[in-house]
């Protein structure tokens, strides 16, 4: 099994408190002020931005390693 | 359960501004219902009026969205009705204290096992940024263009005054510790009270010059401090639990008086 980032883009909106909180800097908001990892790989899923974020746009997912490979 | 099993997604993303405190609240609350492990069917959630109202709409529960502050009145209804059910009332600081502060303190009076959520934002958000009752003094709002001069409740005591047997305050920074006491309030046997810090970035934000959202839980997470541990300076936010003690539950002793009262009959 592998933690994994998912955003809800659609619920997004961009208010910038996963951004500041994230003890790794890992995310950013795009030019549509939108939530995206482009640090993804720094991620200790600490889920401080899934339990902070208002609109529940993110969530910390489990998956299969080979589905990822399938990718 | 994902935590998205609890919500009417067909609503979703909800009508709250970017950044707003009750969506914290909201996914802070299904977390801790997640973890009790309450069914769909064995929770209520009644809510009043106002943006914090609006979260029973969101909420795969029973709901009721009933009239502005008498939210407690129709939870003390549904509980009495089938005591089983667990019965959450998210209410605004104006809607609990201003509109509803005669139910506030009556439903405290009698214990009964209902679980009240004020989320203050220390402002009327929905209809357009009036102080409320928890506006600090001289802090600005549309009706306080000069900042307000009445000295604003404090939830937390009122709460205690009036008799409730669980009285906690937290903040929307503080989202572990919340959820914690959610629980703790959920599953406590009697009115529990559960004040909550939320920022409102679109009125009180703009009117105080306290910046984004960002900004606002900057704030509480500086200026927040376990009770006791304070030094009492002004502006200083105690979080924690302040009573919980198990005192006799209304519809238990309502049960039992019944019960007394017919002993005789067979």
């Amino acid at each position: 099994m592998k933690k994994k980032l998912k955003f809800n883009r659609d619920w997004c909106k961009g208010c910038g408190i996963c951004v500041e909180f994230c003890p790794k800097n890992v995310l950013e908001l795009d030019d549509e002020l939108k939530i995206y990892a482009p640090r993804s790989g720094d991620c200790i899923f600490c889920k401080m931005c899934e339990l902070r974020c208002p609109d529940i746009a993110i969530q910390i997912i489990e998956t299969q390693e080979e589905s990822d490979e399938e990718k | 359960m994902a935590v998205t099993d609890y919500l009417r997604e067909q609503f979703m993303p909800h009508i709250w501004c970017p950044g707003c405190g009750h969506g914290i609240v909201l996914n802070s609350l299904v977390r801790a219902v997640e973890q009790i492990g309450l069914e769909k069917n064995d929770v209520v959630m009644v809510s009043g009026i106002g943006c914090s109202a609006r979260m029973a709409g969101y909420l795969d529960f029973h709901t009721m969205h009933t009239l502005h502050g008498r939210a407690l009145a129709f939870a003390t209804g549904a509980k009495m009705g089938n005591p089983r059910l667990k019965v959450i009332v998210p209410m605004g600081d104006g809607d609990a204290l201003a509109i509803g502060g005669n139910h506030f303190i009556h439903a405290a009076r009698r214990n009964m096992d209902l679980t009240a959520i004020v989320m203050n934002n220390n402002i009327y958000g929905m209809t357009g940024g009036q102080f409320s009752p928890a506006t600090p003094k001289n802090r600005y709002a549309t009706t306080a263009p000069y900042g307000t001069i009445d000295e604003p409740f404090d939830v937390v005591k009122v709460a205690t005054a009036a008799g409730a047997s669980f009285v906690a305050r937290s903040t929307t920074y503080h989202v572990n510790e919340l959820i914690k006491l959610i629980r703790e309030g959920i599953e406590h046997p009697g009115f529990s009270v559960i004040e909550i810090l939320d920022q409102c970035p679109t009125y009180y934000g703009r009117k105080n010059l306290s910046g984004s959202a960002v900004d606002m839980l900057k704030h509480f997470k500086e200026n927040s401090v376990k009770i006791g541990k304070g030094t009492g300076a002004p502006g200083e936010i105690e979080i924690g639990v302040f009573v919980k003690e198990v005192r006799p539950e209304y519809c238990d002793k309502y049960e039992s008086l019944v019960k007394e009262v017919q002993g005789g009959k067979k």
